[in-house]
């Protein structure tokens, strides 16, 4: 129990940002805003499953994956497909819908159609069953993250090169499904989603259930990604981003760690862009492409890539600010974001976390003579002494 | 060949080439069980890449590396040492943001997978087993301090602690006392003498009283082939060695 308490909660600082967070998140949000907005906090909350993932293999790993989009991406559009199918379906049994007399051939996704595709591709097959595309959704980026971080961690192409070399998977993942139109619905993506299982999910109780339904899956993947940060393993990412030769030459196979971390990483992405997809309605090849992928490594360093909690508290407010500023002011947008991200490389490393383990936890300290609880995930933080506690798991 | 050697690391004909240059040429020495041997030489003289062709880092054009009858060349990195052999290098490379403790742990050769590093468990034998060390390098006080606020000396010996730690049979040490003060030096001195025990270790140095203090056997190495061999007095007195590398 007590090692539970500290591996997965992160001993008692990492369950009170745990608790404040999840106050925010199951109280304050839902409170507060109005149903459409509590919507676009999930459609938010889905690109934070990529933020706390690059604070794993970005932040703890220095693994700098500049394509981590596509992996949402492809959970995306695995559930995508799923939900298209159910929606073609249920166009079949109406028989007098205008959409069904629009159709050749009933029963496929309308995109198929006008492609004049009359069967359904063989890879799709899988997309018919619920449990085998929640299984395709995590195998298929896990595969392809396990095939790239093969490829590229043995030849030991590091650095830079990663970051350029995942750019171009984004780019070329892009093209590819703008191009299969028949098979991916093209430039639009899938659109369309009405229901899972029959159950609709465009209505106001539905949107507040995705809601709730995108907080638990982020804590508990939260949760998750603390204990892989806590173990060893967690210690040899850090390790290996400061010293690759020196893990390498004390026994260790340096481009198995890894690559899975970069695997686990696209996992926990993959969710995100399936919960994206049930929270939102759509997929489309625009969501995989640079741009966005780009966008999830600045949430990341604006919430500190070394905190997890930070990292979600990093997503949600660029992203408000993101809708907030491209109302007020849309041309400004694309510059205040550049000088956000410059400042925050430049003096706030650590992003939101930094500056509350660097300014709030100070001051609280002179208020209140005790240890306050800090945002930083544990294992590496700026103050020696909670650094001290919980890495000797006393 | 066939025949099982007596010595513990036998280097042959051992030739690395960097487009044509021969940063170690047709080096051939033999260093015996439980010996520490120091490798001496002018700046340029191959002693590092040496280091890096035995422990993997570097592949060798040509020759081979026999460490208790097994050919190391050809092998990958974490395999040799899973033989046994460990490395340090020169600039102290330690993991900064860890604590002496965590820095210690990672060394220790358990859970060395990435499943069993995901599940390694901090058992009260290696909690014992890292204390030791630390008391061993000198860190008992520093457990919990992170690798970066230490001392230039004090990281030196934690990358030798990283070695100790996992108990290898053939040690390598490059300039191990290189940047520390005297009393520093002294203290390395006799922790070497103490880890030594049973081991093999190849070390490279150029301070010549702590070589003289440390070493059974000396190999001079220049222009990447082999000057000179033999005890500390012998190769000072070598004509050859004073012209190159001690001066007159």
């Amino acid at each position: 129990m007590n090692r539970f308490f500290n591996v997965f909660l992160g001993g008692r600082s990492g369950l009170i940002g745990l608790l404040v967070m999840a106050v925010v998140l199951f109280v304050a949000i839902p409170l507060t805003l109005d149903v459409f907005r509590v919507n676009l906090v999930a459609k938010y909350l889905s690109y934070a499953f990529v933020s706390i993932a690059l604070v794993v293999c970005w932040g703890h790993g220095g693994i700098l994956s500049l394509g981590q989009g596509v992996f949402w991406g492809l959970g995306g559009y695995c559930l995508a497909a799923f939900l298209k199918l159910e929606a073609a379906g249920n166009i079949a049994k109406e028989a007098t819908s205008d959409q069904l007399k629009a159709l050749t051939t009933v029963g496929l996704p309308d995109f198929m159609d006008w492609n004049q595709i009359t069967e359904l591709p063989w890879f799709w097959y899988g997309f018919k069953s619920l449990p085998v595309t929640i299984v395709l959704m995590f195998i298929l980026p896990s595969l392809l993250a396990y095939i790239l971080g093969t490829a590229i961690f043995k030849r030991r192409v590091a650095g830079v090169y990663f970051a350029i070399i995942t750019q171009a998977l984004a780019w070329i993942m892009e093209m590819l499904f703008v191009t299969r139109q028949g098979w991916t619905g093209g430039i639009n993506g899938i659109t369309d989603l009405r229901t899972m299982l029959g159950w609709d999910i465009r209505t106001n109780s539905a949107q507040y259930i995705l809601y709730f339904a995108t907080c638990i899956l982020l804590v508990g993947c939260l949760v998750l990604c603390r204990a892989v940060l806590n173990s060893k393993l967690g210690r040899l990412l850090v390790a290996l981003r400061d010293e690759e030769d020196r893990v390498r030459f004390s026994g260790y196979d340096a481009a198995s760690i890894k690559r899975f971390a970069f695997v686990f990483a696209s996992a926990i992405s993959a969710l995100g862009g399936a919960m994206f997809v049930l929270n939102v309605g759509f997929m489309s090849p625009k969501l995989i492409t640079i741009e966005p992928s780009i966008y999830m490594v600045i949430f990341c360093a604006v919430g500190g890539r070394m905190s997890l909690i930070g990292a979600v508290y990093g997503t949600l407010l660029v992203q408000f600010g993101r809708t907030w500023f491209s109302e007020e002011f849309p041309a400004m947008w694309y510059f205040l974001m550049g000088a956000v991200f410059i400042a925050v490389t430049r003096y706030f490393p650590n992003g939101l976390a930094g500056i509350f383990d660097d300014y709030i936890v100070p001051l609280g300290k002179k208020f209140t003579h005790r240890k306050p609880p800090t945002l930083a995930t544990g294992g590496l933080k700026s103050v020696p002494s909670v650094t001290t506690v919980n890495s000797t798991g006393n | 060949m066939g025949n099982l050697s007596t010595y513990a690391l036998g280097v042959e004909h051992l030739t690395v080439s960097f487009d044509g240059f021969k940063a170690v040429d047709d080096l051939t020495f033999y260093v015996e069980q439980h010996e520490v041997r120091v490798v001496i030489g002018p700046n340029g003289a191959g002693k590092t890449t040496l280091l890096d062709l035995i422990c993997g880092k570097t592949k060798a054009t040509s020759g081979s590396v026999m460490f208790k009858n097994n050919e190391l060349l050809g092998r990958p990195e974490q395999n040799i040492v899973k033989m046994g052999v460990s490395r340090k290098f020169q600039t102290p490379s330690i993991y900064p943001k860890l604590t002496v403790f965590e820095n210690l742990e990672l060394s220790h050769p358990t859970g060395r997978t990435v499943m069993g590093s995901l599940f390694f468990k901090r058992t009260a034998e290696i909690k014992d087993r890292v204390e030791e060390v630390a008391k061993e390098i000198y860190l008992s006080d520093f457990v919990h301090t992170r690798g970066e606020l230490l001392s230039h000396g004090q990281k030196q010996w934690l990358e030798i602690g990283m070695l100790l730690i996992a108990d290898p049979e053939l040690v390598m040490l490059d300039e191990p006392v290189a940047g520390m003060s005297v009393r520093e030096r002294q203290q390395t001195a006799e922790l070497l003498r103490r880890m030594c025990n049973g081991r093999v270790v190849l070390v490279i140095e150029h301070d010549m009283n702590f070589v003289r203090e440390i070493a059974h056997k000396v190999t001079v190495m220049h222009q990447g082939k082999l000057l000179a061999e033999g005890s500390m007095d012998e190769v000072q007195a070598n004509e050859k060695v004073i012209e190159v590398y001690l001066g007159h």
